[in-house]
C-alpha cells in the first residue's frame, strides 16, 4: 500500500482531520497549561473522561456527551476544590481517585459492550467517524472563539493575578472558564488519540515553544505549529509502518522538546549579548543623594510644591 | 485640605474586621487629588488590607469610602497598583514590554498586542529601556519591580497604589524609582499612596501619614504623627521619637517602626483609640 493510496481512504482522511483538529485546540490551549502550571489537570481530566463516558453509556448509550458533560463537572470540582494554586493538585489527586472508582462502578451497571467506554481512555485514531469529527470540529471552534475572546485577559491573569484582580479583571472566573475549556479539549481529544497523546499535544509542543521565545503570541503560534507536526507527521510516519501511531505522535513530539531544549542556550546567547549592547541605567548606580550627609539638602523634587527639602538619609533603629 | 476637585480618597468609620479580629476601625481619612499619602505601620497592621479596601477588592465592615467621588468597584482599570514583590518563574513566557502593555489594555478582551508606541515611554521613565525585551523571570528583583511601576503607571492612573514598592531595591535605585512616582504625581496630577513600614526613602515626597497599630490608627502630617507622644499613645506603650542631627529616629514599639524623619514644625495629627473612639491625642483635630 502506497502513501497516495492510503492518503485516499476515509479512515486516513478522518485520522489527519481529527488529529489536525485536536492539534490546534491543544497547541492552543498549552501555553496556558504551562504557564498556569496545570499540567496534573490535563491528566485528570483526561482519564475522568473515562467516567464521564462510562456515566453517558449508562444513561443515555451516548458514551462521547457524557463524557463532555463530565469534563464540565470535573472542570467546576477542580475549580472548587482547588480554588488556591497550591492546593490545586491534590485537589485533582482526590478528584481523579474518587471518579475513576465510580467509573468503574457505573461500568459494572452496563450490560452492553464497555469498548466504547474504554476507547475513550484509550482512543482508536484510525476508528474517527464522521460524527466524531463534527465533535471535534465543535470543541476546536469553541476553544477558538474562547482563547479569541478572552486571551489577553487570561494570559495577564495568569502571569500577573495580584495585579490583573486590581485591574478589575475577573481572575477567578477567568480560571474557571479556562479549566471548562481544557476539559472539553482534553475529553474530545482523549476518545480520539487517547490519554496517552493528549499529554503530548496539550504540554509538551508549548513546553517546547515557550524554550524558543518570550513573545506571548510567538509562542501561541509556536504552539500550535508544534503540536500539527507532532500529530499528522507522526500519523504520516505510521503509515508507512507497522508500528503505532502515538508511538510516532509521542516521538516527534518529543523530539521537538529536546530540539527546543537544545536551541534555547544559543537563542538566550544572543538575546543577553544584544541586551548588553544597549548600555543604559543599571541596577548598581552609584550613591544617589540618599547616601549624603545629614543636614544637606535633599532632592529636589518637593521644591515645585513649595515643601522645604527633606534630606533622606537612612537610619535603622534597634527594634524592640 | 479638600482641593476643588474634591477628594480622591475619603473613609469615614471605616472598620475591617475578620470575624471577631478587628483589623482597624473607624479610620477617617481625606486624601486631596495629587497628594502623596504614606501608610505605615508593623507587619499585620491592616496596610495591605486597606489598599484593597482602596481597590474595590475588599468591602469595609462598616463605614464608607469613595475613591474620586464613589465607592470603588471591584477592581479598576483607573488605578494603578504595585503588588508586594514576587518573584516571576524564570520560564514565564513573556516579556518586560509585555508585562507593561497590561497595565495598558490587559483587562480588555482579544489577543494581546505589545505597542511601542503605548509602553516605551514610561519604560523609559523607569530606566528599563535595555532590558524591556528580556524574559521577565530572567531578570533581577530590583529591574523586576521597575517594570511592575512602568506597568502601574501605563495607563495612566488617576490613584497609584503601592505595596512595598521599594522592598528589593538598593538605596540609589530606591531614590530613582521614588523620583519617577514623584514626577508623574506632579505632572499627571496622580494621587499616590505607598504602603511601607520603611518611611526613610519616600521622606521627601509624603504629604500625609497614616499609621496604623494594633487596630487604632493615626493621620496627619508626617511631623505631627510621627511623635513621641502620637506614637507612644497609639501603640499603649512608651515610643521613644528621638530628634539627632535633624531627624526623628523612632524606637521601641514592636520594632517595625523603625523609620528616620526630619525635624520640623506640625500641623495637625490625631491619635484615635480603638476601643472608645476618643482622641488620645489631638492637639489640633484632623476632622473634616
Amino acid at each position: 500500500m502506497g502513501l497516495g493510496f492510503l492518503l485516499q481512504q476515509p479512515f486516513a482522511q478522518h485520522a489527519l482531520l481529527a488529529a489536525a483538529l485536536v492539534a490546534v485546540s491543544c497547541g492552543l490551549i498549552g501555553p496556558f497549561v504551562v504557564t498556569r502550571g496545570m499540567a496534573f489537570a490535563v491528566h485528570g481530566t483526561a482519564e475522568l473522561a473515562f467516567t464521564g463516558a462510562a456515566a453517558g453509556l449508562l444513561v443515555a448509550n451516548n458514551p462521547v456527551v457524557g463524557a463532555l458533560i463530565g469534563s464540565v463537572v470535573v472542570a467546576g470540582l477542580i475549580a472548587l476544590f482547588g480554588a488556591r494554586q497550591r492546593e490545586r493538585d491534590s485537589a485533582i489527586g482526590v478528584i481523579l481517585a474518587f471518579g475513576m472508582g465510580i467509573g468503574v462502578l457505573l461500568l459494572g451497571f452496563y450490560h452492553g459492550f464497555a469498548t466504547a467506554a474504554t476507547n475513550i481512555l484509550f482512543g482508536n485514531i484510525f476508528g474517527v467517524s464522521g460524527d466524531q469529527l463534527i465533535v471535534l470540529l465543535v470543541i476546536g471552534v469553541i476553544v477558538v472563539a474562547v482563547m479569541g475572546i478572552w486571551y489577553r485577559p487570561l494570559l495577564f491573569a495568569s502571569v500577573d493575578p495580584e495585579a490583573a484582580e486590581a485591574r478589575g479583571v475577573p481572575v477567578r472566573g477567568l480560571g474557571l472558564l479556562f479549566l471548562v475549556v481544557l476539559a472539553l479539549t482534553v475529553t474530545g481529544a482523549a476518545q480520539v488519540v487517547g490519554t496517552l497523546l493528549v499529554l503530548s499535544l496539550a504540554i509538551t509542543p508549548a513546553a517546547a515553544a515557550q524554550r524558543l521565545s518570550a513573545s506571548p503570541l510567538v509562542v501561541a503560534g509556536l504552539s500550535i505549529v508544534f503540536a500539527m507536526v507532532a500529530a499528522d507527521g507522526g500519523l504520516l510516519a505510521s503509515f508507512q509502518s507497522n508500528v503505532k501511531a502515538s508511538v510516532f505522535i509521542t516521538s516527534v513530539s518529543f523530539a521537538i522538546y529536546v530540539a527546543a531544549r537544545l536551541a534555547e542556550p544559543l537563542l538566550r546567547d544572543r538575546r543577553r549579548s544584544r541586551h548588553q549592547g544597549h548600555p543604559a541605567r543599571q541596577e548598581a548606580t552609584p550613591p544617589g543623594p540618599a547616601a549624603e550627609l545629614p543636614g544637606t539638602p535633599g532632592a529636589a523634587a518637593s521644591a515645585e510644591d513649595g515643601r522645604s527639602s527633606r534630606d533622606p538619609a537612612i537610619r535603622k533603629a534597634p527594634g524592640r | 485640605m479638600n482641593g476643588s476637585g474634591g477628594s480622591a480618597i475619603t473613609l469615614r468609620g471605616a472598620t475591617v474586621r475578620f470575624g471577631d479580629h478587628v483589623i482597624w476601625e473607624n479610620l477617617d481619612l481625606d486624601v486631596a487629588p495629587g497628594r502623596c499619602l504614606a501608610i505605615l505601620g508593623s507587619n499585620g497592621a491592616g496596610k495591605s488590607t486597606l489598599l484593597k479596601v482602596l481597590l474595590g477588592l475588599l468591602p469595609l465592615s462598616a463605614g464608607t469610602i469613595t475613591v474620586d467621588g464613589r465607592p470603588p468597584g471591584h477592581g479598576s482599570a483607573e488605578a494603578g497598583y504595585v503588588a508586594q514583590q514576587r518573584v516571576f518563574d524564570p520560564d514565564l513566557p513573556i516579556r518586560g514590554r509585555d508585562l507593561v502593555q497590561f497595565g495598558v489594555d490587559g483587562q480588555r478582551l482579544g489577543l494581546p498586542r505589545t505597542r511601542a508606541r503605548q509602553v516605551d515611554p514610561v519604560i523609559e521613565a523607569v530606566g528599563a529601556q535595555s532590558y524591556a525585551d528580556v524574559p521577565i523571570g530572567l531578570l533581577s528583583g530590583g529591574q523586576q519591580q521597575r517594570l511592575r511601576i512602568a506597568q502601574a503607571l501605563a495607563g495612566r492612573p488617576r490613584l497609584l497604589l503601592c505595596d512595598e514598592p521599594l522592598l528589593s531595591l538598593d538605596p540609589a535605585a530606591q531614590e530613582e524609582i521614588v523620583a519617577v512616582i514623584d514626577q508623574h504625581r506632579r505632572e499627571h496630577g496622580t494621587t499616590v499612596v505607598y504602603v511601607t513600614h520603611e518611611i526613610t526613602p519616600i521622606a521627601d515626597v509624603v504629604d500625609q501619614v497614616l499609621y496604623v497599630a494594633a487596630g487604632r490608627w493615626a493621620a496627619g502630617s508626617p511631623d505631627t504623627v510621627l511623635t513621641t507622644q502620637s506614637l507612644s499613645a497609639l501603640y499603649g506603650t512608651h515610643i521613644d521619637v528621638l530628634r539627632v542631627h535633624g531627624h526623628v529616629v523612632i524606637v521601641g514599639g514592636d520594632g517595625t517602626g523603625a523609620c528616620t524623619h526630619p525635624d520640623n514644625d506640625g500641623s495637625a495629627g490625631q491619635v484615635r483609640d480603638r476601643h472608645d473612639g476618643h482622641a488620645g491625642h489631638a492637639p489640633e483635630g484632623h476632622q473634616h
